[in-house]
């Protein structure tokens, strides 16, 4: 087979995204982080389930499970990040529109996350 | 000038649906709705950590007939997506192309996520003491 790619382009090895296998490989390492989250995530609802204010702040403060949850949100969001452009990628083809969605999905997986661990600091630090 | 109307490759509407497709699509669906149900989640952190009044108003949101459903449906597409997630992770190892053990995978993944919404349900209906 005939290779068309420079010699230069090869040993960038970034392909047509110009962003190589860096997001590939990312959603892939979010998505194994996410097994053993989920399932404490999961695990602690149902433990959870029907339980007052109370007993959920005197859960959440728990300085492991504070941790834990920091690291569902982080990772999620992440993952959530990446996974929202391959759709955007996928189906929505004009520049401009591209541009102005992926900005939006930027814009509001950060703030999904920033409220998120802002909400667990506050339970964790908090009187 | 207009453009000529050439003839497009076959697409979607030629192929029989198998559980390989319907794993793949719903794959992208319920990340799409996990997506939605990111936001659910970041309001019920945040109305816990505003205190016992306004989480008591979330948790009557999440308690309704409405609600539940929702939440239903968010654990399926957890479940799904986690048994998706697994099984594209183990085809990433080039494992499981041979045909009938990528169909059967594919099954597995909606028997999986069927069985653990009903699992978890029950088993938190149990802690509640409804059950």
């Amino acid at each position: 087979m005939t290779d068309m790619k420079t010699p230069l382009a090869k040993v960038r090895g970034l392909g047509a995204a110009k962003d190589g296998t860096h997001h590939w490989w990312m959603q892939r390492v979010t998505a194994i982080a996410n097994i053993p989250l989920v399932i404490f995530m999961v695990v602690s609802f149902v433990g959870n389930a029907g339980k007052g204010h109370a007993e959920w702040v005197a859960w959440m403060k728990q300085p492991l499970v504070s941790v834990l949850v920091i690291l569902f949100v982080a990772n999620f969001c992440y993952h959530m990040r990446l996974g929202l452009q391959v759709i955007v990628e996928d189906y929505v083809h004009e520049h401009g529109t591209k541009i102005a969605t992926m900005l939006f999905i930027s814009f509001a997986c950060v703030l999904v996350a920033a409220l998120s661990i802002f909400s667990v600091l506050r339970i964790a630090f908090g009187g | 000038m207009a453009q000529a109307k050439r003839p497009l490759s076959p697409h979607l509407q030629v192929y029989r649906w198998g559980w390989h497709m319907a794993a793949s699509i719903i794959n992208r669906a319920t990340g799409a709705a996990l997506a939605f149900g990111s936001i659910l989640f970041t309001w019920w952190l945040v109305a816990l950590a505003t205190g016992h009044d306004y989480f008591n108003t979330v948790q009557g949101f999440a308690g309704s007939i409405i609600g539940r459903l929702v939440l239903f449906g968010i654990t399926f597409a957890l479940m799904q997506h986690l048994a998706g997630g697994i099984r594209h992770l183990l085809m990433d190892m080039g494992k499981m192309y041979d045909l009938k053990v990528n169909t059967s995978s594919a099954r597995l993944t909606f028997v999986f996520s069927i069985v653990m919404t009903i699992v978890i349900w029950v088993a938190a209906y149990k802690v509640m003491g409804v059950l």
